[in-house]
């Protein structure tokens, strides 16, 4: 039952053998070694193995690998460019948005998404949007902060 | 997950084929459901046939007859989707109740309908707006296509292909979610056509019903003031860790209300 899948993942085609049941987040972190999206709970809850796939954000403990073949893929691992950590990474440093990190690379990754379609959100939209992130450290008042503070950030980037 | 083979299927009919051929085979949209139902074994299926390869099972188009719906179209989708806020705002926004921003963006319409979640928010608006799911083969009123708790009127070897749901003169969707899931505890549909109003729930019972006593009372004037009075039975309805049945029955009288009043606004 293995099957070749191929992808984009962070800019780069890959291939890799895999069978029908791989979860994509099993594929990354066992084969490619992208260690960032966490497995919290398997259960689609928490939010910590949140990468994008074709330019939105998902939970790849709930994608196979081979639904993945031919999709663009993004990891945490991808967001830095040219050795300069990405906003939203440099605002959850500055903001103190992250404790043990477990959840990080997930929130991280739910927030750049929720920037590309509303540039500057509410602190309550901000909240909304991470309904499927769970940190157990931070209270979260800290990582809305960040988000927040990224927005305006990249805007000022943008401008 | 017990091992399975993939499929990805190249059309409709490619699809309806090769589930025919045996081998156990279960239709893949966008899993948010089937995946973790598989990771607790409550299936074991021998292929997953995957739909997302199909493009004439995707997109929104707004006609006379109303607005038409791929099977395989996103919950983000469709709550994102400008021509549905304009015309039918019940739908963006119960899509956008669905879950969290993950779910939304790879669940489908089709897989929501065909699971038949007992607490899913898609029945309830379906059923609420009188809808009508066509599949490969035939097309079935919401009336008759919600059959049971995760049952449905889909035969073996059925396939959904799109949803046409009619445009009320006004309608509404009120949910309160369960803390921790964000399925519906209890949502209620209320929704008005010339023809007369129709109140669907979800949550409440094993399977989304229609709640004709309101019906009723919202068809002699619509608003909450109409619904005085009026308690919904708490007979049948789900007794479980979450709530109780009496508390669900008030919440169905409660969102019901609520629902009116998004309606009117
Ligand atoms: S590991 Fe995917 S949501 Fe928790
Ligand atoms: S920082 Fe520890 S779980 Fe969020």
């Amino acid at each position: 039952m293995d099957a070749t899948v191929s992808f984009t993942l962070n800019g780069k085609n890959v291939s890799a053998e895999t069978t029908g049941a791989t979860l994509l987040v099993d594929l990354l972190r066992n084969h490619f070694g992208l260690t960032g999206a966490h497995v919290g709970c398997d259960t689609s809850q928490c939010g910590a193995c949140v990468i994008h796939v074709d330019g939105v954000s998902v939970k790849s403990c709930t994608m196979l690998a081979a639904q993945a073949d031919g999709c663009t893929v993004e990891t945490i691992e991808g967001l830095a460019a040219n050795g300069e950590l990405h906003p939203v990474q440099q605002a959850f440093h500055e903001h103190h948005a992250l404790q043990c990190g477990f959840c990080t690379p997930g929130m991280i990754m739910s927030a750049v998404d929720l920037l590309r379609r509303n540039p500057r959100p509410s602190e309550v939209e901000v909240r909304d949007w991470l309904e499927g992130n769970m940190c157990r450290c931070t209270g979260y008042h800290n990582i809305v902060k960040a988000v927040r503070a990224a927005a305006v950030a990249m805007g000022e980037e943008a401008s | 997950m017990r091992e399975f083979n993939y499929y990805r299927a190249g059309s409709v009919r490619d699809a309806a084929k090769r589930l025919g051929a045996g081998g156990n085979a279960m239709l893949l949209a966008g899993g948010m459901t089937l995946l973790p139902a598989l990771k607790m074994r409550l299936n074991e299926p021998g292929e997953l046939i995957d739909l997302a390869g199909i493009d004439e099972l995707s997109g929104i188009k707004l006609t006379r007859k109303g607005a038409h719906i791929g099977a395989t179209t996103t919950h983000a989708e469709v709550a994102g989707n400008v021509e549905l806020r304009a015309a039918v705002p019940v739908l963006p926004h119960a899509a956008d109740a669905i879950g969290d921003p993950q779910v939304r963006n790879r669940g489908t319409l089709g897989g929501s309908l065909a699971n038949n979640d007992p607490a899913a928010d898609y029945p309830a608006v379906a059923l609420g707006l009188g809808a009508t799911i066509f599949t490969n083969k035939r097309k079935i009123s919401a009336d008759d296509f919600f059959t049971g708790m995760f049952e449905t009127a889909l035969g073996r070897g059925e396939i959904i292909t799109q949803v046409l749901f009619p445009i009320p003169q006004r309608a509404g969707y009120a949910k309160f979610p369960n803390p921790a899931t964000r399925y519906a505890l209890v949502g209620v549909c209320v929704a008005q056509f010339k023809t007369g109003v129709r109140v669907a729930v979800t949550g409440a019972g094993a399977s989304v019903y229609r709640l004709t006593d309101f019906e009723d009372a919202l068809d002699s004037e619509f608003s909450e003031v109409a619904l005085d009075g009026l308690t919904a039975s708490s007979a049948n309805l789900n007794d479980d860790m979450h709530a109780g049945a009496e508390y669900r029955a008030h919440l169905v009288g409660v969102m019901a209300r609520r629902a009116v009043t998004m309606a009117l606004d």
